[in-house]
C-alpha cells in the first residue's frame, strides 16, 4: 500500500468534502454536517490506517470498518470511492433507486461496507460480536467502530460498552464523533453526556482523546490505539459541517442537503484549500 | 394418539443444540442472563469458548449475534420470547434480518402456558412481530421430537430464524421418525368434514377434540402448520378444497398470527367460512395452563363447541 504523506491525506480529505457537497445536493437530502465533520478520520482510517485491499473487499482478514452512525454514510461512501472500491460516478446515485448507495448503508448492496445500519446504537454491539469472532476465529484482523455523541443517548451502547470490558477486547477500537450535535440541537441541552472519558474509563476502557481535524494528530491517535492490550475508545473532537464555513456547528446542517447555490458557495470555499 | 410421555420443547433445544455442537464446530450461542431457563446451559459448560454471556441486555444480545454472524459464525441467541423478540425488535429488524445474518432467536416461554408468572411473561404477540419481517423464517414446533428436528434444520441454512418454544411438558405426538421439512406442513390426522390448521403444542387440544367429535361422526383434518413463514400454502389450500371450512389454532393473539397469515395467504382467494381461535385481544394472567387455555378459549371444550357450530352453520 502507497505510504501517503499529511499533505496527500489532507487533499484527499478535502476532495471526500467536495463528493460528500456534490453527492447531497444532487440527492437534495441526506446529512452533510457529520459527514464532513468526519472526513479527515476516514481518510486516515481508509488511506493509512487500516489493513485492507479494495481490489478484495472481501479478504477474510481484512481490518472491519462498522458505521454505526449510519447517517453519515456520505462520508464512507465518499471515502471508499476515492480510495478505488468502486467509480467515483456512481456518487451520483446516492439515494436514488435501484442504487447500490442507500440513503442509510446496505451490507448487501455495496463492497466495502461492513454492516447495515440507520436506527441508532446498534453498531457498537455489531462491532463487539465481529471481535469476539475474531478471537474465537484466531484471525488478528482489528474493529472500528465509528459511533456518535448522539447515539449514547441509546441504552444499548452502554450494554455493549460493558461487554467489550468483559471479554477484553483490545481488537476494538470505538471511534466517537464528538461534534457535540444531534438532530434537535446541541447535545449539552438535549442530553449531557457530561464526562464521556470518566465514564468510558469507569467501564474499563482506555480512553485516548484527538483533534479529529488535525491530520498528524489523528494518524498518532489511531496508531496508539492499534497496539493497546484494552479496549480504546478514541474521543474524536470534531466540528460538523467542517470545511464550509456556513455550515459549521449549525445543527441546521445535520440533515439537509445543500442547494445549488449553496453549494456552488461551499464547493468554492473548499477548493481554496485544496 | 398422543404418547404418555411429556416433555418439553425447551428441553429438546438444548439436547439438540448440544448434540448438533459436537460436529459443527461453527455453532455458537448468545444469551442474555437466561441460559438455564433456555436450557442453553450445558453447550456452556461444554463449549465455553463458544458460549456469550451478554447480561440482561436483549438489545445488544442481537447485535453481538449479528456481529458473530459477520465474523462467518452460526449464531444461536436465547432468551424469553417476551424479551427476544419482544425488546429487540429493531435490532431483529435491522441487525439480522435487514443484514441477512446468520442468526437463531431461539426464544423459549411462548404462550399463556407459562402460566403462573402472569401477563408480563405471557409472549402472545411474537408470531405476529416476527413473521411481517423480510428474509425471517418463523417455526413453532409441535412437540420436542419435532423441536430436535428444527434446531437441527435451522443449523444448515443460512436465514435469520425466530423459533418458538415453550416452557412447559408437552403431549408427544410426532414419532423420531416423523418427517419434518421447513416450510412443509404436515397432516397430523386425515378427515373430511372441517380442516383445523395450528402450530406449537396447543394442537394437542385440537387432537383430544377430534377424538370427541368422532362420537359425533365429525371428522377433522388437523394439519401441523409449524413454519409459519413461509406458509405451506399448497397443503392448506388441497385440505380446504375437500373440507371447505377452516379452523385455526394457536397460543397467540388472532391477530397477526397463524390464522392472520392463512388468512392472506391462502383464504383470500379461496374464501370458506372461517373461525380463527387464539387470544382474542386481551393479556393473559396467572393461573395453571390448562386454566388459561380455558378461560382465554383455546382449549379443547372450546374448539369442539366451535366446530359443531360450524357445522351446524353450514
Amino acid at each position: 500500500m502507497k505510504d501517503y504523506s499529511l499533505s496527500e491525506l489532507k487533499n484527499i480529505a478535502n476532495l471526500v468534502r467536495q463528493d460528500i457537497i456534490r453527492m447531497t445536493t444532487a440527492a437534495g437530502s441526506g446529512h452533510p454536517g457529520g459527514s464532513l465533520g468526519m472526513a479527515d478520520i476516514f481518510t486516515a482510517l481508509y488511506f493509512k490506517i487500516l489493513n485492507h485491499n479494495h481490489e478484495l473487499p472481501h479478504w477474510q482478514d481484512r481490518d472491519r470498518l462498522i458505521l454505526s452512525n449510519g447517517h453519515i454514510c456520505p462520508v464512507l461512501y465518499a471515502t471508499l470511492a476515492e480510495r478505488g472500491y468502486f467509480a467515483l460516478h456512481l456518487l451520483k446515485k446516492f439515494r436514488q433507486l435501484n442504487s447500490p448507495l442507500q440513503g442509510h448503508p446496505h451490507q448487501h448492496s455495496l463492497a466495502g461496507v461492513e454492516n447495515s445500519s440507520g436506527p441508532l446504537g446498534q453498531g457498537l454491539s455489531m462491532a463487539c460480536g465481529l471481535a469476539l469472532g475474531a478471537k474465537l476465529n484466531k484471525q488478528n484482523y482489528q474493529v472500528f467502530a465509528i459511533t456518535s455523541d448522539g447515539e449514547h443517548n441509546e441504552g444499548q451502547t452502554w450494554e455493549a460498552v460493558m461487554l467489550t470490558n468483559k471479554y477484553k477486547l483490545n481488537n476494538l477500537i470505538n471511534i466517537i464523533d464528538l461534534n457535540g450535535i444531534q438532530i434537535d440541537g446541541y447535545t449539552k441541552n438535549i442530553m449531557p453526556l457530561d464526562d464521556l472519558k470518566e465514564k468510558y474509563k469507569s467501564f474499563g476502557w482506555k480512553v485516548l482523546t484527538c483533534d479529529g481535524h488535525n491530520m498528524k494528530d489523528i494518524i498518532k491517535t489511531l496508531t496508539k490505539a492499534k497496539t493497546s492490550k484494552q479496549p480504546v475508545v478514541i474521543l474524536a473532537k470534531t466540528i460538523l459541517g467542517k470545511g464550509v464555513s456556513f455550515m459549521e456547528n449549525n445543527f441546521s446542517w445535520h440533515g439537509k442537503a445543500p442547494n445549488k447555490q449553496e453549494a456552488e458557495k461551499a464547493l468554492n470555499e473548499l477548493k481554496k484549500y485544496a | 394418539m398422543p404418547n404418555k410421555e411429556y416433555k418439553s420443547t425447551r428441553d429438546a433445544y438444548g439436547e439438540a443444540l448440544l448434540n448438533l455442537a459436537k460436529n459443527n464446530k461453527n455453532i455458537v450461542v448468545v444469551s442474555a442472563d437466561l441460559a438455564e431457563s433456555t436450557r442453553v446451559q450445558n453447550f456452556a459448560k461444554k463449549y465455553p469458548e463458544r458460549f456469550f454471556e451478554v447480561g440482561v441486555a436483549e438489545q445488544n444480545m442481537l447485535g453481538v449475534a449479528s456481529g458473530l454472524s459477520l465474523a462467518g459464525k452460526t449464531v444461536f441467541a436465547s432468551s424469553f420470547a417476551v424479551f427476544s423478540p419482544g425488546r429487540n425488535w429493531d435490532q431483529l429488524r435491522i441487525s439480522v434480518c435487514y443484514s441477512q445474518a446468520n442468526v437463531k432467536i431461539v426464544s423459549t416461554h411462548a404462550g399463556l402456558s407459562v402460566g403462573e408468572d402472569g401477563a408480563s411473561h405471557q409472549a402472545l404477540e411474537d408470531i405476529a412481530i416476527t413473521r411481517v419481517l423480510p428474509n425471517i423464517i418463523v417455526i413453532s414446533p409441535l412437540d420436542y421430537e419435532e423441536t430436535k428436528k428444527a434446531v437441527a434444520a435451522i443449523s444448515k441454512i443460512k436465514n435469520p430464524v425466530y423459533l418458538r418454544l415453550h416452557r412447559q411438558n408437552s403431549a408427544q405426538i410426532t414419532e423420531q421418525k416423523s418427517p419434518f421439512q421447513i416450510g412443509k406442513a404436515n397432516i397430523l390426522q386425515a378427515g373430511k368434514d372441517i380442516t383445523l390448521v395450528g402450530c406449537g403444542p396447543i394442537l394437542n387440544e385440537a387432537i383430544i377434540t377430534a377424538q370427541n367429535l368422532k362420537n359425533k361422526k365429525i371428522s377433522v383434518e388437523i394439519i401441523n402448520c409449524h413454519t409459519i413463514k413461509p406458509l405451506d400454502q399448497k397443503t392448506i389450500l388441497k385440505s380446504l378444497q375437500k373440507t371447505k371450512k377452516l379452523i385455526t389454532l394457536e397460543e397467540h393473539q388472532i391477530a397477526g398470527g397463524l390464522g392472520s397469515a392463512i388468512l392472506e395467504q391462502v383464504a383470500s382467494h379461496y374464501p370458506v367460512p372461517v373461525k380463527m381461535i387464539g387470544v382474542q385481544d386481551s393479556f393473559g394472567e396467572s393461573g395453571k395452563p390448562e386454566e388459561l387455555w380455558h378461560k382465554y378459549k383455546i382449549d379443547n371444550h372450546y374448539i369442539f363447541q366451535e366446530i359443531i357450530k360450524m357445522i351446524k352453520n353450514k
